[in-house]
């Protein structure tokens, strides 16, 4: 009952706007903001707090890409997390680097750190997969409970509730398990200066994919990324009857 | 700049960006003290920074402290006039202040969020600080004092006060040893809060007048000893106006901002009025402006971190600084065209206060005084 082992992924800063690469081969992500997933920082905000009521020992924070991938887990650590873990991914490697990869190392390391507890963001807001979660738990063998927004311990189980499309649903799971934090799960705090300065001191491990015994090779290849398809226009109509006509006439009724 | 400041960067630009932007207009508007800001900034450690770590701060340097005072200028320069006149007052002590003096009056400040004030500025002398006349009388173990003081920042807010009163009632004694520096607890008998004052701008941030009448302050609450106020009053600019240098350089890049969305926002004469040059080549002396601005308070502030004496690059800085803050804010407005003069777009604030960074903490005029006497002797060299 003693580890948590978050993931955090380093995103394009959400309030940035989003450009396609000429080639269309991704986005432009030089020189481009990029800050921790929003999930992620909901993530780490329960594992801390859950630390906090001293209900684990220690809070791990992970994240798989390049060198500035340290960025984020300093972020993590900035906001409470006690060490942290990059798994060095770079090049066309971390291009390709997609959910399954990604649960594979995660699921690894649970093993390795001996974690209770795995919470992740519900998805990441540059590839929308919300999957890494679910396979992470599938590969472990553990229950999952995703679009947590709201986590309790009730002693070796995790109380779950989560959202779902009709509304709550609340579940009862054993631990180890895998969690995915929603949005409403809780209010990320800021990193306070002292925090900051604090977490320089704390340890950041350095490790390869293959150190964990993980083949990182992809088996999906991205043929093309465009822009949404502008806008076009709409038309205003004055009554009911004129909209019940133009809806005939366009043959959407 | 190193990850840390990076980090102190983001975090103070995030606080600005979502806990300043949003109420700055409305604390504008009513002229509140925002005390839910200082609180949530005193909790994040966002203020009080150049505390000792002895005495429970973070015992930052300048350039960092000022690299968080550009961040919450952006946001409101109000609210981080509020938080700033905290380390004007508490600068002398930091400086000049005794073991037992830090440990109380600087370790209280980590310990609530309290602020402070620094009251030197009388209704008849700003500039001339030779000129006060706040008398302060040896009587037993205390000092009497009886003045007014005026225009004084956090001057209702203050749990304590810096105190530059005249202790030598020679006309003919030097400033240099005329003066005497106080720390004043607020609720001392005798000290007389006037009404909060209504500026043309930074109006959430509180100015007093405050009246001494027979205010008894004992001994132990000297700084260094008789005579030795000025040198302290004056050396604690060294470290404080980088800072405000900073504060209007986060004002000048806030307009250069909102200047920049607007221009490439608003058509006229069939296009963007970005691509008029007119207005481009308004938008690119504003950012030559800003830009040279942070160029002159991270010189000033690395040159006081690094030990040596940085009064030359201090003054130029803030008094650049200033001056340019005024210009850049002035053409923000000019690019909102009429929508600028309005109060429901956020420049016209700026333009209001932008102005009294030409005044407070040495006006510009005070600032080229310092300018040409350091030039000179450096000359002279």
């Amino acid at each position: 009952m003693s580890r948590v082992l978050v993931g955090v992924k380093r995103v394009i800063d959400y309030a940035v706007k989003v450009r396609v690469k000429p080639d269309h081969s991704g986005v432009v992500t030089d020189g481009v903001k990029h800050s921790m997933n929003p999930f992620c920082e909901i993530a780490v905000e329960e594992a801390v707090k859950l630390k906090e009521k001293k209900l684990f020992k220690e809070v791990v924070a992970v994240s798989c890409g390049p060198a500035q991938a340290t960025e984020t887990i300093r972020t993590a650590l900035a906001m409470g997390c006690d060490r942290g873990i990059h798994v060095e991914v770079t090049g066309k490697d971390y291009e390709s680097l997609g959910p399954l990869q990604v649960s594979k190392i995660f699921a690894a390391l649970a093993k390795k750190e001996e974690a209770s507890l795995v919470i992740l963001g519900k998805q990441a807001i540059d590839d929308d997969c919300n999957q890494t979660g679910q396979m992470t738990a599938a590969l472990l063998d553990w229950p999952q409970g995703t679009f947590a927004s709201e986590v309790e311990i009730e002693g070796d189980k995790v109380k779950v509730v989560r959202e779902i499309d009709g509304g709550l649903e609340t579940i009862k799971i054993n631990m180890p398990a895998v969690v995915t934090a929603d949005l409403r799960l809780n209010t990320p705090r800021y990193a306070t200066l002292p925090n900051i300065m604090k977490a320089k001191k704390k340890k950041i491990a350095n490790m390869k994919p293959a150190d964990l015994g993980v083949d990182i090779v992809s088996r999906l290849e991205v043929l093309r990324v465009d822009e949404p398809p502008t806008r076009l226009a709409g038309v205003k109509v004055e009554t009911v009857d004129d909209l019940v006509a133009k809806l005939k006439e366009s043959g959407t009724i | 700049m190193t990850d840390q400041q990076k980090d102190f960067q983001e975090l103070a630009r995030k606080f600005a960006r979502e806990e300043i932007i949003p109420v700055a207009a409305a604390y504008d508007r009513s002229g509140e003290y925002p005390v839910p800001i200082i609180k949530k900034a005193w909790e994040l450690g966002l203020m009080n920074s150049h505390i000792p770590e002895d005495c429970g701060g973070m015992g930052l340097g300048i350039f960092d402290s000022c690299l968080i005072t550009e961040e919450l200028a952006y946001g409101c320069t109000g609210v981080q006039t509020a938080i700033e006149a905290n380390s004007l007052g508490q600068m002398p002590v930091i400086i000049a202040g005794n073991d037992a003096q830090k440990k109380k009056y600087l370790g209280r400040m980590t310990e609530e969020p309290l602020m402070c004030a620094y009251c030197v500025t009388e209704p008849g002398a700003g500039s001339d600080v030779a000129g006060l006349k706040t008398m302060a009388v040896k009587k037993g173990d205390d000092y009497v004092v009886n003045g007014q003081k005026m225009w004084i920042t956090n001057g209702g807010k203050a749990n304590w006060y810096f105190l530059l009163a005249r202790t030598d009632a020679d006309p003919k004694c030097p400033a240099s040893k005329a003066f005497t520096g106080f720390i004043v607890e607020a609720d001392t008998p005798g000290v007389l809060v006037g009404r909060k004052e209504m500026n043309m701008g930074q109006r959430c941030s509180d100015t007093r007048g405050i009246t001494f009448e027979d205010v008894r302050i004992p001994k132990e609450n000297v700084l260094i000893g008789e005579g030795a106020g000025f040198k302290i009053a004056m050396g604690a600019f060294d470290k404080t106006r980088p800072p405000v240098a900073a504060g209007a350089t986060g004002l000048a890049q806030r307009a250069l901002d909102e200047a920049t969305r607007y221009a490439l926002e608003r058509k006229t004469f069939g296009k963007l009025i970005a691509e008029h040059q007119a207005v481009s080549f308004l938008l690119a002396e504003m950012a030559m402006k800003v830009e040279l601005a942070r160029m002159g308070w991270q010189r000033s502030a690395w040159e006081v971190d690094s030990g040596r004496r940085n009064t030359y690059y201090a003054s130029i800085a803030k008094a650049f600084a200033g001056d340019i803050a005024n210009q850049v804010a002035s053409d923000a407005v000019q690019v909102f065209g009429g929508n600028g003069f309005n109060s429901e777009y956020p420049v016209e604030k700026l333009m209001r206060d932008a102005k009294i960074y030409q005044i407070y903490e040495g006006t510009a005029q005070i600032q080229r005084l310092i300018i040409s006497r350091e030039h000179f002797s450096r000359f002279k060299k």
